[in-house]
């Protein structure tokens, strides 16, 4: 192609290729485990006609639940992954650039360390990932006179080196058979312990952080022109990047507390997306958020069913996304 | 629509750095006023200033009347439209959703572009000549085509007035001539027009008004022929130049060779 253009996807053909994907992926994870199930049988279950009660819990306490999470897991990253890399215009940001997961995992590790109960060290990574974000923010806020996105993108990178410096002094503090083993867990992300009731916990910070992202979805394209132009064009850049960082910082919180620190899909999806439906936030915001529900879900399924042991997610997201990434790279694209 | 942008006795600059004082200037739709000056003078601080992405630092700055500070930014850009110097984009928008963002300040906050916004982005190509670039991508263009893109973007914004900060730097000579060309035309349809340059031949051509600046103060300002002078041009420019006026009237300004200095 020379032409300057490149071949596209229509939108809806795109949506729709991958919604199907998607449901495929999903009835391919509801029937592979130590524990198959049969297409009928699945079928069977999800119109609610009688079946084996072990498939019945099988399929309803522990395959479903952990599926939704997933799903909503890869979705919440690679939508904040696409706000943030449009916010810096930068297309090597992942969510983790303010510090939330850094925040997240430090505030996990301190109620592991505590020997709090789950519900309690999930709230206290909720609360200290968004806590680091606001304090990046107040940083940034502070420091006038320089660029503000590099002011916030410096501030998020130094407030992420001292969490991090936090989580590992709690984990030299730690007791090392007991609580050592669950904070690295934690660091790496699993789906393994996750509930019915932690998918209902984390879908409102997800769907409350979605919603100014679908009002405003045209109005991202602005920011990725840079405040002078967005301004002159008619916005109000320092106020709607505050609200996209709120929004990214909660979803993103949200889904940490229950997975853990997942990384590399937040930061892979939205760029694989651009290359099928081009930076339109309006295109891409769907288009990333399917794929990177449906990676995470594949990535899920690999991690409980390739070895005897759950392999952390984290591992896997890197293996995976590591030589992708690599690959984009090498690709010698100009622009994304 | 007859609208005024009208500065006067303006201080500007950034936080800690008064960059120029003392300006007045008054633009008119229909009006092509053109600012030159040496790199660094102050002319881009200024137009920022003007559009408001800067604070000014003293006196006024009306649009429409009214005080610009007063004024929210939606309103602003319905009554002026900016044209960036051509720039890289960090993600390939196609030129046309380049274009159609000029929209966003007559759509409300949660709006998309509708049907007719594509239409007048279309008809703003159109008018540039640039319509078989709408599916192009932005990155992939030339600079020159890039410039021609923002300011389609600032004809689809719709406004009466409009600053191009040095439309013609990084063109080529005929891309030049044909931003030249485009600025004449749309002052002729009514459009009021701010622009920089750095070649004075630009400013004999275009230009209603002239302001010569340096070191951020006005050295001239007024019709061409009264501000462009051999005099003025050696005290902003530091170089012996002559302005020569050709069989048609248009003048033009030529370098005095070294040898032939009276």
């Amino acid at each position: 192609m020379d032409s300057g253009s490149r071949a596209r996807l229509n939108t809806p053909s795109a949506l729709g290729i991958l919604g199907a994907l998607v449901l495929l992926a999903a009835a391919l994870a509801a029937m592979v485990g130590p524990y198959p199930v049969t297409p009928a049988q699945l079928l069977a279950a999800l119109r609610g006609q009688p079946i084996d009660p072990v498939i019945d819990i099988v399929l309803f306490n522990v395959r479903l639940p952990r599926i939704a999470a997933a799903l909503l897991v890869g979705g919440a990253l690679a939508a904040a992954g696409t706000v943030y890399q449009g916010l810096f215009r930068n297309p090597l940001v992942s969510p983790d650039i303010l510090g939330v997961s850094t925040g997240a995992g430090l505030g996990a590790a301190l109620g592991i360390f505590l020997s709090l109960p789950v519900l309690a060290i999930q709230g206290l990574a909720f609360a200290t990932g968004l806590g680091t974000v606001a304090l990046v923010y107040l940083i940034a806020s502070a420091v006038r006179g320089h660029e503000p996105t590099l002011v916030l993108v410096l501030s998020g990178v130094v407030l992420g080196a001292l969490a991090g410096a936090c989580v590992s002094l709690l984990k030299i503090l730690a007791d090392p058979y007991d609580q050592l083993p669950a904070i690295t867990f934690w660091l790496l992300g699993s789906l393994a312990s996750v509930r019915v009731d932690d998918v209902f916990g984390a879908a409102p910070a997800v769907v409350i952080g979605l919603i100014p992202l679908v009002l405003l979805r045209w109005r991202m394209n602005l920011m990725a022109l840079g405040d002078e132009e967005a301004a002159a064009l008619g916005a109000a850049p320092g106020r709607l990047r505050l609200l996209f960082v709120a929004a990214a910082t909660l979803m993103t919180a949200g889904v940490v507390a229950i997975a853990g620190v997942v990384g590399w899909v937040g930061l892979v999806m939205p760029h694989i997306a651009r290359l099928l439906v081009g930076p339109d936030f309006q295109r891409l915001l769907p288009t990333a958020m399917l794929m990177g529900a449906g990676y995470l879900l594949l990535v899920d399924t690999l991690a409980r069913t390739l070895t005897e042991t759950e392999t952390p997610l984290g591992i896997l997201t890197a293996f995976v996304g590591a030589p992708v990434f690599l690959w984009l790279l090498a690709s010698g694209r100009r622009a994304w | 629509m007859v609208m005024r942008l009208v500065a006067r006795d303006l201080a500007f600059g950034y936080r800690h750095h008064r960059v120029g004082e003392g300006f007045d200037l008054a633009v008119t739709t229909g009006e092509v006023l053109c600012l030159l000056g040496p790199n660094g003078c102050g002319k881009t601080t200024l137009f920022k200033t003007l559009l408001g992405l800067l604070p000014r630092h003293a006196g006024h700055i009306e649009l429409a009347g009214q005080e610009l500070a007063q004024l929210q930014r939606a309103q602003i850009a319905r009554c002026l439209a900016y044209v960036p110097q051509a720039h890289e984009s960090v993600f390939a928008y196609s030129v046309q959703d380049m274009v159609v963002m000029g929209r966003s300040a007559h759509r409300g906050l949660f709006a998309g572009p509708t049907a007719s916004d594509y239409a007048r982005a279309l008809a703003a190509l159109e008018e540039l000549g640039i319509a078989a670039l709408a599916a192009r991508d932005y990155t992939r263009l030339s600079g020159g085509q890039r410039q021609l893109v923002l300011i389609a973007r600032a004809l689809a914004q719709d406004t009466p007035l409009i600053v191009m900060d040095e439309p013609t730097a990084s063109l080529d000579f005929g891309n030049q001539l044909l931003v030249l060309d485009q600025v004449e035309r749309l002052a002729r349809r009514g459009l009021g027009i701010v622009l920089s340059t750095h070649n004075p031949d630009h400013a004999l051509r275009c230009a209603t008004q002239v302001l010569l600046m340096k070191n951020g103060r006005l050295l001239a300002s007024g019709a061409p022929e009264s501000a462009l002078t051999e005099q003025t041009l050696k005290h902003v420019y530091d170089v012996d130049v002559r302005v020569e006026r050709l069989a048609d009237g248009q003048r033009v300004c030529v370098a005095r060779n070294a040898g032939t200095s009276t």
